[in-house]
């Protein structure tokens, strides 16, 4: 059996969709235009990071001390073994242990 | 040009990791969307034309009878507004790239294989082809993951029982410490710790993850001018 995509998923999803792609390539665009040196390319280069810190951190917290506790060893997994699977699941592993446990 | 496809083999490859977190987080989405009535294309379309994990949870959410096609645009904006960022930070690997290249590349650039590429490029052997091959990859784990929670349903009800909810969390917190430069970046990421808990605590949806990155980046462009600074952090292979 074949659904059919109603008309009005069709156009919701296709908006969130244009908005998706205008932010992904308009950044891209925009940042072209942007200084290659100095203090403003000095605060790009340090985005990625602060971006992605900031992406976790209130999901760690929200987890309490365990949480502190599992991400704190994600972090000493992967730069022993440079293995992200490997850091991913331990850090699971723990917060699986706590829950089962509490 | 002849490196196009060595390179996407090795994006794809180093993104095994992070799809295994997606194709997790994926099939809990899936779940969610079968309870919702959403067919397995309704999915497929919208993990082809969307492909961002956050908002496609939150457009699931809102899902209903007659959609709040205005709300759930404004929430799909908001949730990824760090594209906008994501996209600019991309510039230096980009470099010298046609504007058929960038709009190509640039649809299946997920917080993911994003995320994989920065801390590749840290030692420097990044490609926009490593980045789009990446993005292929994590498109088939993404798709199979919803698949499989839509089709298969309820087999797993109660996902944070097995810690499902934190792979995402884990896999980032990874990522992250890859991203990590040295003492330079005590200060900005301080600040955007400071700023997305801030935040996240008092504003609902993704804002804190904007404001984070913002205060990060802006501290470290109020920072003291380090000569230090020389670094050639875009020094993208030539080929």
């Amino acid at each position: 059996m074949f659904p059919a995509i109603e008309p009005q998923v069709l156009i919701a999803v296709g908006l969130a969709a244009g908005v998706t792609y205008s932010l992904r390539l308009g950044g891209l665009l925009l940042a072209s235009r942007f200084p290659r040196s100095g203090r403003f390319r000095r605060g790009m280069d340090a985005l990625p990071g602060a971006l992605l810190f900031s992406l976790v951190l209130p999901s760690i917290v929200a987890e309490g001390v365990w949480g502190l506790m599992a991400a704190a060893l994600t972090a000493i997994v992967v730069l022993r073994t440079r293995n992200t699977l490997a850091a991913m699941l331990c850090g699971m592993l723990v917060i699986f242990a706590v829950r089962k446990m509490g | 040009m002849k490196r196009r496809k060595p390179e996407m083999i090795r994006g794809a490859r180093a993104n095994v990791p992070v799809a295994a977190s997606a194709m997790a987080y994926g099939s809990v989405l899936g779940v969610l969307a079968a309870q919702k009535g959403l067919s397995w294309l309704d999915m497929m379309y919208m993990n082809t034309a969307v492909f961002a994990g956050a908002a496609q949870f939150v457009m699931v959410d809102m899902w209903s009878n007659h959609l709040p096609v205005f709300e759930m645009t404004l929430a799909v904006l908001v949730i990824n507004l760090r594209y906008l960022l994501i996209g600019a930070s991309l510039d230096p690997l980009f470099s010298g790239r046609g504007a058929l290249h960038k709009m190509g590349m640039m649809h299946l650039v997920a917080d993911e294989n994003w995320a994989v590429t920065m801390s590749e490029q840290r030692t420097g052997s990044a490609t926009t082809w490593f980045l789009f091959g990446g993005g292929v990859f994590l498109y088939l784990a993404w798709s199979s993951g919803t698949l499989i929670g839509l089709l298969g349903g309820g087999f797993i009800t109660r996902p944070e029982e097995y810690a499902l909810d934190f792979a995402f969390t884990a896999v980032f917190t990874a990522l992250a410490v890859g991203l990590w430069r040295g003492k330079g970046d005590v200060v900005p990421w301080i600040v955007a710790g400071a700023a997305a808990l801030l935040v996240h605590k008092f504003l609902p949806g993704k804002w804190y993850i904007v404001a984070g990155g913002l205060a990060g980046a802006v501290s470290a462009m109020l920072g003291t001018c380090e000569p230090v600074e020389v670094e050639e952090a875009e020094d993208v292979p030539s080929y």
